[in-house]
């Protein structure tokens, strides 16, 4: 047990003593002890849940450098400083924003579609830690949890700002820091907070009986689609494609700071799962702890297995991967399902992440960092195991049995509805938003400065001035030829052309 | 005076450094290279794309030593780095003009 945890419950037992006490002294006041002792022990439980809502809430802050170590080390070390820009500024871009109307759009009460009580930096009339009908205020969406406002404030900005730093990743390498600054706003202020609400704000997807516990859909596929949008509107890199339309790989500068990042960004999702139930429940968050490991190793073991198979080599980039996916895939469902199915969901998210990452490569959609396929394949894929694997025994009440578990196909359909609506929604949002900026500002450098190098050409620094190597490889430098003659990496010098 | 210019594999350098000094020569200078011979490079996959890597790592050692000891230096960097697979690289001999001693301002081989 925590010291808080072990020093408020020596303030109750203390407390509980004393109004005892108190009760026999003054006859003529009775004071019921057991009455005193419950409300004590209500006052604990809001204690201990406020600390475990905002330590969950620390570890989610933390995959921000999660999210800034894998990306920047995917790419090229001439885009370091941009890409760590990016995802700097998108936490604090994502804390006004969320403030000022993300928050009240997201949790207000109002229509179906998006809150209207209490728009503006949180300021409607609210009655926390007070639960279900015993709350009076404006955010009744969160009434099921007895923090403190501003706990659930922190708690919800922190995965606004995942699903910003999400973008990040995809449109690397080529973006104008100016017009991903301002994206970040929209997203985080307008787009992320209106789904949201349509899921958990209490709307209409929420109404029709869909389930998304920690984010699969609400964060990662939206991070997922406007990254797409993002990539799709932006082109490709200049050298990812030759004109024969092969696919040139461009390899990242540091799979050593990608690896670290991913570590970072497993740990972080013990507050972001775990951490969603929004109070200290033994049971739930022990178990949600392990869905969530479960998941994410059976993520990197599949696309270990499945990159071994069809690549040769069990690329590491694609073992990353496959972790991420497996942790985006149960994010959905951890609270739902049980511990063997989330191995189960965990394997099938590592071998989808694979496929699809060399699906978007070969219809040129340029995504550097595996963004697209991580948070919106693997979102999308999560949030409809869901339907497949939910059991109602975990968490009573709410989503009932799924497909798999004789619940009918009612649950996966409603699953199924979210996916879609939510991937048009942003979709066009997305598309909206980039175009503007397009039109408005530009959204891609120059190709001068995309050769160049976003560090020198965005913020006239660069991230290694100690070293200035070429690569040893370039695009353009098709692989073909010597694709034939059999020399390969790892294998020990074979010469060609002889 | 020869200077000696060996390009050999990376990990060959403590080896070609040992057999030198052991030979009585002091001082050599070392730089981080990248070429290509007969060998042409190889091939790295990344993320399910192969591509080629034209230009390996090599390293380059440079010595200088008086005439004498030319063809005995030569001999020992080519046996020292010597692993009999393809990339084990080249050892290049030229004629230097002159050295300089720059604290001394001391010339030719009492400068080495």
């Amino acid at each position: 047990m925590t010291r808080q945890g072990r020093s408020v419950l020596l303030a109750l037992a203390v407390g509980g003593l004393l109004a005892a006490g108190g009760a026999a002294l003054a006859q003529d006041k009775p004071v019921d002890p057991l009455e005193t002792l419950e409300a004590k022990a209500a006052d604990a439980k809001v204690a201990i849940d406020t600390v475990w809502v905002l330590a969950a809430a620390f570890l989610v802050f933390f995959m921000n450098l999660g999210f800034a170590a894998v990306e920047s080390g995917f790419c090229r070390a001439k885009n370091t400083v941009t890409i760590l820009a990016k995802n700097f500024v998108v936490f604090a871009v994502s804390s006004i924003a969320f403030l000022a109307v993300g928050f009240g759009i997201m949790f207000g009460d109002g229509t179906p579609f998006f809150g209207t009580h209490g728009l503006w930096f949180v300021g409607g009339a609210d009655g926390s830690p007070a639960t279900g009908d015993a709350y009076q205020g404006v955010y009744a969406a969160l009434n099921w949890t007895g923090v403190p406002l501003w706990a659930k404030f922190f708690f919800q900005l922190v995965f606004a700002g995942t699903a910003g730093t999400i973008v990040s990743g995809a449109v690397a390498e080529r973006v104008k820091f100016g017009a991903f600054y301002l994206f970040s706003f929209c997203m985080v202020g307008l787009i992320y907070p209106v789904v949201g609400h349509w899921i958990w704000g209490g709307g209409w997807l929420a109404q029709l009986g869909f389930w998304d516990f920690a984010g699969s859909t609400v964060v990662h596929s939206v991070g997922g689609w406007a990254a797409l949008i993002g990539a799709l509107m932006l082109g490709p890199r200049i050298g990812k494609y030759g004109k024969d339309g092969r696919v040139h790989p461009i390899p990242g500068h540091s799979i050593a700071l990608g690896t670290l990042g991913v570590f970072v960004l497993w740990f972080g999702w013990f507050g972001f799962n775990p951490g969603s139930t929004m109070a200290a429940d033994p049971g739930a968050i022990a178990r949600i702890a392990v869905t969530t490991n479960t998941a994410a190793a059976g993520g990197a073991v599949a696309a270990s297995v499945v990159a071994w198979l069809l690549l040769g080599k069990p690329d590491l980039t694609m073992i990353l991967n496959g972790a991420l996916a497996g942790l985006v895939a149960i994010t959905a469902p951890c609270a739902f399902v049980s511990v063997p199915s989330s191995l189960v969901i965990g394997l099938a998210a590592g071998v989808l992440v694979v496929l699809s990452v060399l699906f978007f490569d070969r219809v040129r959609v340029d995504d550097p960092v595996g963004a697209v396929s991580v948070h919106l394949v693997c979102g999308g894929f999560g949030t409809l195991a869901l339907g497949l694997f939910a059991q109602d025994q975990f968490s009573p009440g709410t989503t009932g049995n799924g497909l798999l578990f004789g619940g009918g196909a009612k649950l996966l359909l409603a699953q199924l509805t979210g996916v879609v609506a939510v991937g048009l929604f942003v979709a066009v949002a997305a598309t909206l938003v980039w175009g503007l900026l397009g039109a408005v500002m530009g959204i891609r450098v120059s190709a001068e400065e995309e050769r160049e190098g976003l560090d020198l050409g965005e913020h006239g620094i660069s991230a290694y001035p100690e070293f200035h190597a070429a690569p040893a490889w370039g695009p353009g430098v098709p692989a073909a030829a010597s694709a034939t003659s059999g020399a390969r990496v790892g294998a020990p010098a074979v010469e060609r052309g002889r | 005076m020869k200077k000696i210019e060996a390009v050999i594999k990376p990990f060959k350098l403590d080896d070609v450094k040992e057999a030198l000094t052991a030979a009585g020569i002091v001082g050599m200078t070392v730089s981080e290279v990248r070429g290509f011979g007969r060998q042409k490079g190889h091939t790295e996959m990344y993320r399910g794309g192969e591509y080629s890597v034209d230009f390996l790592p090599k390293l380059k050692v440079e010595v200088v030593v008086p005439d004498d000891l030319g063809e005995q230096v030569l001999a020992l960097i080519a046996a020292a780095a010597k692993t009999g697979a393809i990339g084990d690289g080249k050892v290049f001999v030229t004629p230097l003009l002159e050295a300089v001693r720059i604290r001394t301002g001391e010339r030719g081989e009492r400068a080495l």
